[in-house]
């Protein structure tokens, strides 16, 4: 099963190579990991999204849990939660493709953020899921290239994960 | 008061109480060694190769429980010591290395013996730090101690570069750490351990299963404590040895791959399992599937991750091993309920016909020296008392087997790494920590190798170690699993072109003997023992042919050992 686990870390150099060491070490996949400094410049959040048996996220948890550098772990997907993710897509934009990509972000309620007289970059923001079918959507038009930002995830609700 | 990055490094161990420090001088640490130079308080030892400067500070924290210190040179040094951190990672060993490391303005540059030292130990320690500011240095070396020796115990890596040894900073040395991130269990959880008290006294063929964990944390008097309330029977693991008295008649002997017959059959006949401080290792396990099938588990650990790891678990117990254990004594004594004695009686009188099997028995009449037989000589010898180093294959497991130890933190092996060339270096690190102690390092011709340049090292240290090399001219264990699984296809096993190992001891300047007739083992032994202020390097040329039983092969359950 997917699981979007959150993770609170020291801002520290290497703290990011601890955590993906830990994963490679052990032969966990991981899907996606996004991570930035939070409001406590001291701190970073983490994003990772893997797959496994319940054994293997229990496994998972606890492992990260014992990181030195790692302050809190949470099990996002344990919850109600929100999951975001950002798109930006290069794609081929001429003669009648034009409006047809234009017309499939408004669908989307994507932005067209940057244009040239070939080119539209597009930028979507949601789930994995809707940036997949976006993508899947485009299909005719030439993609020239796509950057995803990775999972980011909170908990719903008045709770949340802090120090 | 102000002080250099060099001088902080030696105060900091100094405030620590360390005694000792094993190492080995380079470019990157030439401040500190300048330090070390200009004081008495904290003394160096001077290794061969910094893998012997690691195994000798884990030999010194196996037999003091304290942490082991290790300072060794950037670069090679730091990359010659990664075996030796790996080593006591995997067997939770608390030790702080030192290393050095170039300049900062020259990290990330390819300079002169420069490695990536907190990337390649990463994966190997409990946690490392890279000290870039003076400012921080005495408070990194405090938490590493901290780190290396709370919770469950492990190597921590401090690496220093050049400039920071050099620069000052007012030095005072922290008397407590806090880290938010870092908050080992202290005690473990009251209604867990009062339902796994009740679930022992439900038992009708109980197993008590204890690991290096015991050891580590100080749990053996509680542990034998709560045993004997009980009446149940308990085997250590290879790490565990010690934990419980050998000698005891509750013991049953080591468990797993060449554990003895009763403590395995007891194992895979159990009804309800108590694990402690153990970490349900392949080698203990045999085939995960076959394991314990019909109990019921509890497990005691202070590491969370170590439980239900491998083996599914029905009452973990997160916590020391010592304070669950003594609440475990006082919930045992308040209870109204006994164990059932009907069933136990049973049950022993099922374990004494698998004790009578007498699993480790060898043939006595050999005209070759059984290697079983010099160590079952040596205990004789040295009354159960030495403290005994060993490095890693058939050798080793016949020291676990026939080498009773009665007390923790006298066996001192590679169990988790299993590394060969351990033996001797950790044998000088007990010696350092135990002056007037009879020390023995059990070995064999391949592994006594791998670190032999430390016999230098025993010379300029006056170190009487007793080496107990059972040469039987092969990789035993290889030559063993080559016999059982690979139709005999001695591929590589075979340890030709071996030096005298007598004149090579006389050329280190210690005594060697060579013995080749089961008459003159004891009569060599004694001999040996009794010369108190020399090492003396005893070659015994053993019967090659001679395997480690029982053994139980690959996928096999506990119940399927291959018996002699």
């Amino acid at each position: 099963m997917r699981h979007i686990i959150s993770i609170l870390l020291e801002n520290e150099s290497g703290a990011l190579s601890r955590v993906a060491g830990l994963f490679s070490a052990r032969g966990y996949n991981i899907e996606s990991l996004t991570v930035a400094v939070t409001e406590d410049p001291s701190l970073s959040r983490m994003t990772l999204v893997t797959r496994g048996s319940d054994e293997i996220i229990e496994q998972i948890t606890k492992q990260l849990n014992k990181l030195v550098d790692v302050v809190k772990v949470f099990d996002l997907t344990e919850g109600e939660h929100i999951e975001r993710e950002m798109l930006l897509i290069k794609v081929s934009a001429v003669n009648g493709g034009r409006e047809e990509v234009k017309r499939l972000t408004e669908i989307f309620r994507g932005r067209i953020i940057d244009v040239t007289e070939t080119t539209y970059t597009i930028e979507l923001t949601g789930t994995g899921d809707k940036l997949d079918a976006f993508i899947k959507a485009l299909g005719g038009n030439k993609i020239l290239e796509t950057v995803r930002s990775g999972v980011s995830g909170i908990g719903r609700g008045e709770k949340s994960l802090r120090v | 008061m102000e002080l250099t990055g060099a001088d902080i490094v030696v105060q900091s161990l100094h405030d620590e109480g360390v005694e000792y420090v094993f190492g080995y001088p380079g470019g990157a640490v030439l401040h500190i060694y300048d330090a070390i130079y200009k004081q008495d308080k904290v003394k160096h030892v001077l290794v061969r190769h910094e893998q012997g400067a690691t195994h000798a500070a884990d030999g010194y924290a196996r037999s003091t429980g304290r942490a082991g210190v290790v300072l060794v040179t950037s670069g090679p040094g730091a990359t010659n010591a990664v075996t030796g951190i790996a080593t006591a990672y995997m067997d939770s060993i608390p030790m702080v290395i030192l290393t050095g490391q170039v300049p900062t303005h020259l990290i990330g540059n390819d300079a002169f013996q420069e490695v990536d030292a907190v990337g390649i130990t990463r994966p190997c320690v409990k946690h490392n730090f890279l000290v870039k500011d003076v400012r921080e240095l005495a408070a990194t070396i405090k938490k590493a101690f901290y780190v290396a020796t709370t919770g469950r115990p492990g190597p921590v890596v401090v690496d220093i570069p050049k400039d920071v040894t050099a620069q000052k900073a007012e030095y005072e040395y922290p008397s407590k750490v806090t880290m938010r991130s870092y908050n080992p269990t202290v005690k473990g959880h009251p209604g867990q351990i009062k339902r796994a008290v009740e679930m022992l006294l439900e038992a009708k063929r109980p197993m008590i299963y204890t690991g290096g964990g015991v050891v580590l944390g100080n749990a053996s008097a509680s542990l034998t404590e709560f045993s004997r309330a009980l009446g149940y029977p308990v085997t250590n693991t290879l790490m565990g040895l010690g934990a419980y008295p050998a000698t005891d008649n509750l013991f049953v002997g080591m468990l797993g791959m060449h554990g003895t017959y009763e403590a395995n059959m007891g194992m895979h006949h159990c009804d309800v399992l108590l694990a402690v401080g153990a970490r349900f290792d392949d080698r203990v396990t045999g085939n995960v599937s076959k394991f314990c099938q019909n109990a019921r588990i509890i497990h005691i650990d202070i590491d969370p991750s170590s439980i239900s790891k491998n083996v599914k678990v029905d009452i973990p117990i997160v916590g020391p091993v010592d304070p669950v254990l003594r609440e475990m004594i006082s919930v045992l004594k308040e209870s109204k309920r006994k164990p059932d004695s009907a069933a136990l009686d049973a049950w022993w009188k099922q374990i004494n016909e698998w004790r009578s099997v007498d699993c480790l028995k060898y043939d006595r009449k050999s005209e070759l020296i059984k290697p079983q037989y010099v160590l079952e000589t040596m205990y004789k010898v040295t009354n159960g008392d030495a403290f005994v180093t060993s490095d890693v294959g058939q050798h080793q497991m016949w020291a676990a087997q026939f080498y009773k130890f009665d007390k923790p933190n006298r066996w001192i092996n590679s169990g988790g790494l299993g590394t060969m060339g351990f033996g001797l270096p950790a044998a000088m690190g007990v010696q350092f920590a135990h002056p007037d102690a009879t020390v023995a390092c059990v070995t064999g011709e391949a592994s006594i190798q791998m670190c032999i340049q430390e016999l230098s090292t025993c010379k300029q240290y006056n170190l009487p170690i007793k080496i107990v090399n059972l040469n039987n001219r092969y990789l035993g264990m290889v030559r063993q699993w080559q016999e059982f699984f690979y139709d005999k296809r001695y591929s590589n096993s075979y340890m030709d072109a071996l030096p005298d190992f007598v004149k090579l001891a006389e050329a280190y300047g210690h005594v060697g003997m060579k013995i080749e007739k089961p008459a003159d083992v004891e009569g060599a032994l004694r001999e040996a023992f009794a010369m108190k202020d020399r090492l003396v390097f005893l070659d015994f040329i053993t019967d090659q042919k001679e395997n480690v039983y029982p053994m139980i092969p690959a996928g096999g359950g506990l119940n399927e050992m291959i018996l002699v």
